[in-house]
């Protein structure tokens, strides 16, 4: 018999006392829970997503579409990064000719060469305004994983108000299982020394979110 | 019939492991400050959501529909992932797990792995079974970290290394970090900022090098195939980003039905686990990615690990243990986990949840499982945390019936009768005899009267068998007078004229 079969058929005898024509998943979970937990203008949200994204230690930049290349590069002045990693799908107008060099995530092959750049600007794929969370889905203005989690510095451009939703279970329906996800809230943090926070241990120490429009 | 291996060593019933550390000041120390301090937190957390009932209970019920029906929705699983690119292997105890690992590693021909942290894996003894095979295994998680620098053992589900304070932690940076790789900066101090980027430092040669990475998964999605990994510091990333090879050993428990059941999980472990609104990372992969748009590891295997749990399952009452998404807030609020500390639990899942789920994984044959149901106050406190309300207090009262009484149970997937404990033949008689003088007014109206009669004879401690509990209690005084004599004297005269208002 195979392990398989042997755990399969193990559950099958421990669950011998349910009775087989119970009621079916959508009828046995109730959900009685919010979907959006109170009631906020477009404007409000966005609000929130902010004020979230800055409780969890992100430093958040508001930008119209004009402003945003120059802001951009402020940034990353600002951090003195010699090198700046982009996905290959990045609009272009967000970056300035007078930006540090950019490398594209498949010029910069191995993690070691990643590991020299300092600063990575990417898109997301949806903003969650009541837990301050970006996530991106590796499309192409956000590239691999990797790319977002190796350099030390972050910049993330939030269309808004588009890309923003309230709540975790709005994020989840616009959002596609079948892509490699990756949910970011504030920067790397960890708290197992006497539970004291401490920003980065092993992602970015630093993400900047600008919310665009 | 052999126990389940959960990774620990023989080990000595609750009360004398527990001995050493309640009168560890330090220790104690470390404790209540560490769960003083996460229990005021999330508190607050759970606060700040209105329904917070409301997706407890549609946690409960999501986890108590699939236990129902976990046959079906482990092969939903099975093909969800096989479509996706992944493969899944099963495993019907430690030992075949760590088998399937240390060969899936074998084929990669590396001889390092680097580790998301992961109950199952600690569970099973993954790094040790490794290590027999010559392959090292390096934890990255940073309280992972310091056990394993440390040759500890971890001793919380969430921050393992919480009974070390930043002294301790300094001193095996210090002393350890240059035998594993890269070693300590030179004038390390103990402030966590610092104590964090040497950790940084060291890990992330490891990382960037890595060919193969092992983690655990928080929940596994059957109709896609998705697996969640829950995490803080990005070591989790990065270990399920870099490496060519993924291999995830996840208990069959952690399966969900649906994508949309995430919605309730992601609202409720973080909260209550490190009392955050979300917490800082979250990865979620389905499978493998084309060559075309390759991200991430090239091959993923999901090794599904039983070992036990469809014993547990077996069990109508303690079942729900199964619920279990470890986000250790019952260990956090309970007053005997903050005062004995994780070690004593002997089992890598300390506190209220370790105690009920312990001796359903390994049996009650040995007597640190024996003696884990009745390591609580009963008082209840972490129940009414529990994000997917396990009543653990349930579990325990039925648990420790099992232990004194025995009956039938069901381990390694065979129906079995279990004999009663030895070491609660007194216990039992006890109560048989209690059971006959409660029976019997007169005779207990006796008994009292002696008692309160001779109780300046009584001894401080309970001879012969009692002498292990009134080892561990205080014997309560005995009245002067009996409360039913004392009734009568006070108030007798009133039930002649059928007083009873």
């Amino acid at each position: 018999m195979s392990s398989r079969e042997r755990v399969l058929g193990r559950v099958r005898r421990a669950l011998a006392d349910v009775v087989p024509d119970e009621r079916p998943y959508e009828e046995a979970v109730g959900r009685d829970y919010l979907r959006v937990h109170g009631r906020r203008s477009t404007e409000e949200t966005v609000e929130l997503l902010a004020e979230n994204l800055a409780d969890y230690r992100a430093i958040v930049h508001r930008a119209a579409a004009e402003d945003v290349r120059m802001l951009i590069m402020r940034l990353l002045a600002r951090r003195g990064s010699q090198e700046m990693l982009v996905p290959p799908g990045l609009p272009p107008d967000w970056l300035a000719a007078a930006d540090p060099v950019w490398i594209h995530d498949r010029a910069a092959g191995t993690p070691q060469r990643l590991d020299r750049v300092g600063s990575v600007v990417t898109g997301c794929a949806v903003a969650i305004a009541e837990t301050g969370t970006i996530v991106l889905d590796g499309s192409p203005d956000q590239g691999r994983r990797r790319i977002t989690l190796i350099p030390d510095h972050h910049i993330c451009v939030v269309r808004v108000p588009d890309q923003v939703v309230s709540s975790v279970p709005e994020a989840l329906e616009r959002l596609d299982p079948a892509r490699p996800l990756t949910w970011i809230s504030g920067p790397s943090a960890t708290s197992d020394i006497e539970l004291d926070r401490v920003e980065g241990v092993h992602g970015p120490r630093t993400l900047e979110v600008i919310l665009l429009g | 019939m052999s126990g389940t291996f959960v990774g620990m060593p023989v080990h000595p019933a609750f009360p004398e492991a527990a001995r050493e550390a309640v009168h560890d000041p330090t220790l104690r120390g470390n404790l209540r400050h560490a769960t003083h301090t996460i229990r005021a937190k999330r508190a607050k957390a759970v606060a700040e959501v209105s329904d917070w009932a409301e997706l407890r209970e549609a946690g409960r019920r999501i986890k108590d529909h699939t236990l129902r029906h976990l046959d079906r929705y482990l092969e939903q699983l099975e093909e969800s992932v096989t479509r996706a690119g992944g493969t899944v292997h099963w495993a019907a105890d430690a030992a075949e797990a760590n088998r399937i690992v240390t060969g899936l590693v074998k084929a990669t021909g590396e001889s390092e792995v680097v580790k998301v942290k992961s109950m199952a894996t600690q569970e099973i003894g993954l790094n040790e079974a490794l290590e027999a095979a010559g392959i090292r295994a390096y934890e990255t998680d940073l309280a992972e970290l310091i056990v394993q620098l440390g040759k500890d053992r971890p001793s919380h589900i969430l921050v393992p290394a919480i009974h070390r304070n930043r002294g301790e932690i300094r001193d095996i940076f210090r002393a350890e970090m240059g035998a594993w790789g890269r070693p300590a900066p030179e004038g390390l101090t103990d402030t966590p900022a610092e104590l964090a980027e040497a950790a940084r430092l060291h890990l992330r040669e490891k990382f960037l090098r890595a060919k193969v990475g092992v983690s655990g998964a928080n929940f596994m999605v059957a109709e896609t195939g998705t697996l969640v990994v829950v995490e803080s510091e990005g070591n989790g990333r990065m270990c399920l980003t870099l490496p060519e090879t993924l291999i995830s050993v996840v208990g069959i428990e952690k399966v969900v039905p649906t994508w949309r059941d995430l919605e309730v999980f992601l609202q409720t472990l973080p909260r209550s686990s490190t009392a955050e609104r979300m917490n800082p990372y979250t990865s979620m992969w389905t499978g493998t990615t084309d060559s075309e748009t390759a991200d991430g590891p090239r091959a993923f295997h999901l090794v599904l690990l039983d070992n036990g749990r469809t014993d547990a399952l077996a069990d109508q009452v303690g079942r729900q243990a199964l619920r279990c998404i470890r986000c250790s807030a019952c260990l956090n609020v309970c007053p005997v986990y903050e005062r004995a500390g994780g070690h004593a639990y002997g089992s890598v899942y300390p506190g209220p949840i370790g105690a009920i789920l312990s001796p359903q994984l390994r049996g009650t044959a040995s007597e640190i499982d024996a003696s884990l149901p009745y390591a609580s106050s009963l008082c209840g406190a972490c129940y009414d945390v529990c994000p997917v309300a396990i009543d653990i207090p349930e579990v325990l009262v039925h648990l420790r019936e099992r232990v004194a009484e025995g009956g039938p149970a069901v381990r390694a997937g065979n129906r079995v009768l279990l004999k009663p404990a030895k070491g609660h033949a007194a216990e039992r008689a006890a109560m048989r005899a209690a059971r006959w003088a409660l029976a019997r007014p007169g005779a207990l109206r006796t008994g009292q009267r002696f008692a309160s009669r001779t109780r300046r004879l009584h001894p401080r401690t309970l001879p012969g068998p009692g002498r292990a509990w009134s080892g561990t209690r205080d014997l309560p005084p005995v009245p002067a007078e009996p409360f039913r004599d004392w009734w009568q004297r006070t108030r007798g005269a009133g039930d002649d004229k059928g007083g009873a208002k």
